[in-house]
């Protein structure tokens, strides 16, 4: 048995279905933060599925998607240093900067290997004693715990030769930016199931306090997405208003400490940009003091520039709610998956992506 | 980017490191941030790293919540 799995669809998802237009009675609009829940309702049809006054709206949880070009051009001049090796994960490659991007750099010749573990980069080091190795490191606090820890292990292990490049952001603190702004109307939040498995419950609370709104942590199977969605209606419907923890089989309400308690000791948070959402206080994080000897934006010369968000598209507002990927210009035509302008086309979790996968393609879905 | 996968613990070599089976497929994992693993265990897996225990009993449990509607419509669970 999968423990990961979650028990049998066929009879329970009509059951949650039922008990959802039961409680739907006036619109509800639900941002899914996270990147991997909106690929897995796209994959599921739940759009299609609910009744018509809940909405989903996607959010800026996809962490390649919110990293800005002027950060690739970065990564980029690096990878064009002498004896420089750099690693990333694989769903970097793509995306753009200003002019290029890794996947063409590999291909004229610099040396950027793919890894599918922080640790991959480490390894890298050691058995390239004559090379300087640098890891593009993104990722929100999922990911943040397994590169800390690949930091310690290059200085437990003595590497002279090992860098970070830090493109890490906080969810929390995006979730503050974006309900301050007030630009878009959120009824009720779909929680990241594996950022909180590292942060918990706490940080998310905020939510509740002081906007006054619903929130579940939610798994990714399709029961759990409807079950999520069915908390924060049954919320609404009891005047309640708190942050429920639906993926309970994997979540604990205080996360896990361990791995924040490595995410603190080697990181510290810092203001970050983010495509869409321009800077947010405190929501990055940089190497503390003991560990910047290997950050890479202090040890070599790779100055950041503001790159413009190429014509017509419409990533940034995606990313914040605001617009339906269909609703760009680009979409569909000048835009696509093979093709791709923006980051939200470019990422396998983009809206974009999602929407032109599994929605009607070029010809726009509106649900 | 966040996909965390399930797998179980085949064994645990020095160095906080473990072979960890995924279906079939095996691969080496730290343990660094849960060092509290042991062999048999299930845990989430994250970018090569374990990131939670999972308990397969809670896991194979239908969910209250879900029980309750399964009473409620009259069907056993």
């Amino acid at each position: 048995m999968n423990p990961h799995k979650s028990p049998d669809e066929g009879k329970l998802a009509p059951l949650l279905l039922e008990n959802i237009a039961a409680l739907a009675d006036s619109p509800m609009r639900l941002m899914e933060v996270c990147g991997t829940h909106t690929v897995a309702i796209f994959r599921s049809g739940i759009r299609s599925m609910l009744p018509p006054g809940v909405e989903l709206i996607s959010g800026p949880g996809c962490p390649v998607c919110v990293t800005p070009a002027g950060e690739i051009d970065r990564a980029i001049a690096l990878s064009r240093k002498e004896e420089m090796i750099l690693a990333t994960f694989g769903d970097l490659m793509r995306v753009p900067g200003s002019s290029s991007s890794l996947q063409e750099e590999r291909a004229s010749g610099a040396a950027i290997r793919v890894i599918l573990s922080p640790l991959d980069a480490v390894k890298i080091a050691e058995e390239n004693p004559d090379k300087t190795v640098c890891f593009f490191g993104v990722g929100f606090e999922t990911t943040s715990p397994a590169i800390a820890a690949a930091v310690m292990e290059a200085g437990r292990r003595g590497l002279g030769n090992f860098y970070l490049l830090s493109s890490q952001r906080l969810i929390p603190p995006a979730m503050r930016a974006l309900l301050s702004g007030g630009g878009v109307k959120i009824d009720g939040f779909i929680l990241p199931g594996h950022v909180s498995v590292v942060i918990g419950k706490a940080p998310y609370c905020f939510i509740a306090e002081e906007f006054g709104l619903p929130g579940a942590i939610t798994g990714f199977e399709p029961l759990d997405i409807l079950e999520g969605i069915y908390l924060l209606l049954r919320q609404r419907k009891e005047g309640r208003t708190e942050i429920e923890i639906q993926y309970s089989r994997v979540v604990q309400e205080e996360g896990n400490p361990r791995a924040r308690g490595i995410m603190g000791e080697v990181f510290a948070p810092v203001d970050a940009r983010w495509r869409g959402l321009g800077t947010i206080p405190q929501s990055g994080l940089v190497l503390r003091e003991g560990f910047s000897q290997m950050d890479a934006a202090q040890a070599f010369d790779i100055p950041y520039a503001e790159v413009e968000d190429p014509p017509g598209c419409l990533c940034g507002e995606v990313l914040q709610g605001l617009v339906r990927p269909p609703e760009c210009s680009l979409f569909g035509t000048g835009c696509t998956p093979e093709d791709p302008v923006g980051p939200c086309m470019v990422s396998t979790e983009g809206s974009c992506a999602a929407y032109y996968k599994y929605g009607r393609g070029a010809g726009g879905d509106e649900r | 980017m966040c996909l965390g996968i399930p797998g179980r613990i085949v064994s645990i070599t020095e160095n906080q490191l473990a072979e960890v089976d995924f279906s079939g497929v095996r691969r080496e994992v730290s343990l660094m941030l849960c060092p509290e693993l042991e062999v048999g265990d299930y845990c989430l897996v994250h970018v090569g790293f374990a990131m939670q225990r999972l308990d397969p009993a809670e896991a194979q449990e239908t969910l209250e919540l879900l029980d309750q509607f399964l009473e409620a419509s009259g069907e056993s669970p």
